[in-house]
């Protein structure tokens, strides 16, 4: 990077609209909730309250609050227990939940918060915005895995009243307003906090929140058991009177569960996806296909461009060209996936944009480019060979390279396959630059600039560091659309950078994007409102009953 | 020196006993070096868990668990703490490793001793009677059945035993330790947590019984060519009584010697059939462990475990004396 600043162009907050940049700021849906109006948030007579539900989630987590932990299982559990400022709709607008109404200043630097009344936390002390600030400035800022980045440009929380929390910002964050729900992040209480060592505090593994289900006991290795929180805000919720959390670590083992009436519920793809289909076509199970559209995490090949022969464009540019999306679809994924055309998926129809340099599958384009970049083909037909790393983490990515060993052998490139377990991938790749190609499951989240920003942009490279730009890739013109995008209120405006951003990551491919997986959500045919949301199993389940 | 032992086994229990501290002690530094050889920490594999993560964050994460400190203080830590039998903290379950391990333990327990005990039954009564009708057909069914389940892995014997027995028939519960919508407590817990272990438990012990058949079947056929099983069919002995009284005391010494090797791996668990039947126990925390690089954990169960190992070898040795008094202690 030439130029010494880290935030692009300075921005005008006078040459803003005032309507467009608080697009999603409007106020709020308690409202509409109270009638019934949304999806999801208010209670519905016609399902009987009260029994008790088995959900499974895999693997166990390793902690119950998710506030210094985000590892998906634990974002799970702690999104019964502990609730945020916002909620999410599948248009990924906003709506209230701690918070009632919000409002961002003029120049996107004050977000200020009229909170819920009334809330109580578990332990029967009153909710206050000395909590959400105590939450944003002392936890989220400083332990939470990704909120040092989130809450970066928060520089205090005001709090004029009981019932106000304001938000000082140093820069517009349009990303923030992404970032507030119960799972990603946790508003805890600070009479439980404050004055001890919070990473280490016993409500981490037993959670005093404010949400539905209050936590009651941890079986390791066993299983979780959540009461209804009886006091709970929202009027008629929970409707299930205990939430038991199974843990089954073999999928067969879970099929079987299901197939046996010993589970009702599990998201985030809790059985094989070869066994997908006869679910859903069986009366007694449901299988929903959403509900994972905040976290959107995508299967990527990463390129180190530390190697001489991947860091020629045209042989990137081969390389996608060899890859059938169509067949990687149906083989690979069994048709649960979104084939992508860009770094950014569809589920994220506010920033998408197809119109950016594709790659058709075409082995004779791609072996052109390679003999215009200078690799012939050997005698044995090989032009090169290369090493692929994928984690151990089920067997999706087994399939997927030995796929993409075919399709790359076509066009003469060798691709020798190497799976680890997850620390060995992380200290191969992040830790020792040790690799060629990398496969792993890049998690978008709801906003680019939280998820994406970290592999495009090259103040991201940090060698240690797991999941940032590890390809080495550095563009000028790349982190001033960054940049730029991650400080501009204006929605349009930041559309039209992130259009920019998703023609240029095609066109220079430090990442070969591949799929979308669609996690699936399974549940008992008589259960209801598994999946309301973007949120998807991380969802409070306030409304979640049987029939 | 054998016979000054016979009568003063202090001394034979004093020196086992030393050098079973010597060998615990071997086995806990020689495992924190191998350990340490993995690729990759516990605050990597925490980062990478947690899907982002930021230098200052893993940078956090690394001086609480100490990992920021150089490999032979991490040792010595971790002897000193040994030493005062304080087996550490686990920051990534935020609880004591000894809690940790004796919240399993049971679980671990319950399923072995039950899978060992099916097991030497089962390997006594089908090895004698293998033995009894050796090369016919008895003995040829038993011995193939035998070499199907030794051969067949328990990960895939156990869902089986889960798809005929649990999906199909509904007799068991699929999987787990206890019926966790149930609540029951007192005498129905116990007949719920005895319902969930049959699978889990014969799984484990189909893949002991191979084994212990065909040693019991070697034992006895050892024992049935000597003179005093010839003596006694002359004395019209029945060969029942022949078989149990007579030949399998003497034959059942190397079975003894490789239940005691089994148990000894007792507290290791049995990571397959925990995984396949979610059955709460330590080898499933030890490969959980493995994959989080929770090392004060793994190196916590190990240790534990290899103590064990010394201890039931040790009762084993004295136990070859009871049975049979030809043995001495050394």
């Amino acid at each position: 990077m030439t130029q010494n600043s880290r935030r692009g162009p300075a921005v005008d907050p006078a040459s803003l609209s005032a309507v467009s940049r608080r697009n999603f700021l409007m106020l709020s849906a308690a409202g509409l909730a109270a009638t019934g109006l949304v999806p999801g948030l208010g209670p519905d007579a016609a399902h009987a309250a009260g029994g008790t539900m088995a959900m499974t989630i895999n693997p166990e987590p390793n902690a119950m609050l998710s506030a210094f932990n985000t590892a998906s299982p634990v974002a799970v559990i702690s999104g019964k227990m502990t609730e945020g400022l916002l909620h999410y709709d599948f248009d990924l607008n906003a709506h209230g939940v701690l918070a009632e109404a919000w409002e961002m200043s003029e120049d996107g630097l004050t977000i200020t918060f009229q909170l819920r009344q009334g809330v109580k936390w578990h332990d029967g002390e009153d909710f206050t915005s000395a909590d959400v600030a105590y939450s944003i400035m002392e936890i989220l800022k400083q332990h939470h895995p990704r909120g040092k980045g989130v809450f970066a440009k928060v520089t205090s929380v005001d709090t004029p009243d009981d019932y106000t929390a304001v938000l000082n910002l140093s820069e517009p964050a349009p990303a923030l307003m992404y970032a507030l729900s119960g799972w990603e992040s946790p508003i805890v209480p600070k009479h439980v906090y404050e004055g001890t060592d919070v990473l280490n505090n016993p409500a981490n593994n037993a959670p005093v929140g404010t949400g539905p289900f209050k936590f009651v006991s941890w079986e390791r290795g066993s299983h979780i058991i959540l009461e209804a929180n009886t006091d709970y805000w929202a009027e008629g919720q929970p409707m299930l009177d205990r939430l038991v959390v199974r843990i089954i670590s073999d999928p067969s083992a879970r099929v079987a569960a299901f197939e046996a009436g010993e589970l009702h519920l599990g998201g985030d793809g809790p059985i094989p996806v070869n066994e997908v289909q006869r679910f859903m076509d069986s009366p007694d199970f449901n299988v929903s296909t959403r509900g994972t559209e905040l976290n959107n995490s995508l299967d990527v090949l990463e390129v180190n461009l530390r190697n001489k022969i991947l860091a020629v464009p045209e042989v990137r540019k081969a390389l996608m060209h060899a890859i059938d999306q169509a067949q990687m679809e149906e083989v690979v994924y069994y048709g649960l996936a979104e084939m992508l055309t860009g770094p950014i998926p569809q589920s994220l129809p506010h920033l998408y944009t197809a119109d950016v340099p594709g790659y058709a599958h075409d082995v004779e384009a791609a072996k052109a480019l390679l003999d215009e970049a200078g690799f012939p083909e050997g005698d044995d037909g090989m032009r090169f060979g290369i090493r692929l790393i994928s984690p151990a983490i089920g067997d999706t990515y087994d399939r997927a390279g030995q796929m993409l060993k075919q399709q790359f052998a076509a066009i003469g490139v060798d691709l020798t396959l190497v799976s680890a377990d997850v620390p060995t991938f992380i200290r191969s790749v992040y830790g020792n630059y040790d690799f060629d190609l990398s496969m792993f499951p890049a998690s978008v989240t709801a906003d680019p600039t939280i998820g994406l920003q970290r592999f495009y942009w090259s103040e991201a490279i940090a060698q240690g560091t797991p999941f940032v730009n590890a390809s080495g890739y550095s563009s000028a013109e790349m982190d001033r659309i960054l940049e730029a995008a991650a400080v501009e209120p204006d929605t349009e405006a930041r559309k039209a950078l992130f259009e920019e951003f998703q023609a240029l990551a095609m066109e220079d491919l430090p990442i070969l994007p591949l799929a979308r997986p669609t996690y699936t959500t399974v549940s008992a045919a008589n259960v209801v409102n598994a999946v309301t949301g973007p949120e998807g199993a991380r969802a409070s389940y306030g409304t979640l009953a049987f029939e | 020196m054998s016979t000054s032992s016979r009568s003063r086994p202090w001394i034979f229990l004093g020196k086992r006993l030393a050098y079973g501290l010597l060998a615990i002690l071997a086995i806990a530094v020689i495992n924190f070096f191998l350990l340490k050889m993995a690729p990759g920490d516990a605050a990597e594999a925490m980062a990478g868990e947690a899907g982002t993560a930021t230098p200052e964050y893993i940078a956090e994460l690394r001086a609480q668990f100490g990992l920021d400190q150089p490999v032979l203080v991490q040792l010595g830590h971790f002897l000193a703490r040994l030493a005062t039998f304080d087996l550490g903290y686990s920051f990534r379950y935020g609880e004591d490793n000894v809690t940790l391990i004796f919240d399993r333990l049971p679980a671990t327990l319950m399923l072995m001793s039950a899978s060992l005990l099916v097991a030497v039954i089962g390997g006594i009564i089908f090895g004698v009677t293998a033995a009894r009708y050796a090369n016919r057909a008895p003995d040829q069914a038993i011995s193939l059945v035998a070499l199907l389940l030794y051969a067949t892995p328990p990960y895939w014997i156990g869902l089986i035993l889960i798809l005929v027995f649990s999906v199909w028939l509904g007799w068991t519960p699929t999987s787990g330790m206890v019926d966790v919508l149930a609540f029951n407590t007192g005498w129905a817990h116990v007949v719920d947590v005895a319902h969930h272990m049959i699978l889990p438990a014969l799984t484990q012990a189909f893949f002991y019984l191979a084994i212990y058949i065909r040693l019991v079947r070697a034992g006895m056929l050892d024992v049935l060519s000597l003179d005093f099983v010839r003596v006694a069919r002359a004395k019209g002995i029945s060969e029942s009584r022949i078989m149990y009284r007579h030949a399998l005391r003497n034959a059942v010494l190397p079975l003894l010697t490789v239940v005691g090797t089994n148990l000894g791996g007792f507290l290791g668990g049995a990571v397959l059939t925990e995984t396949v039947f979610s059955w709460p126990g330590v080898g499933r925390l030890m490969f959980d462990a493995m994959f989080a690089r929770d090392l004060n954990l793994l190196l916590s169960i190990l240790v534990l475990s290899s103590a064990f190992v010394v201890l039931t070898n040790l009762v084993v040795d004295l136990l070859y004396v009871v049975i049979n008094p030809t043995v001495e202690l050394k």
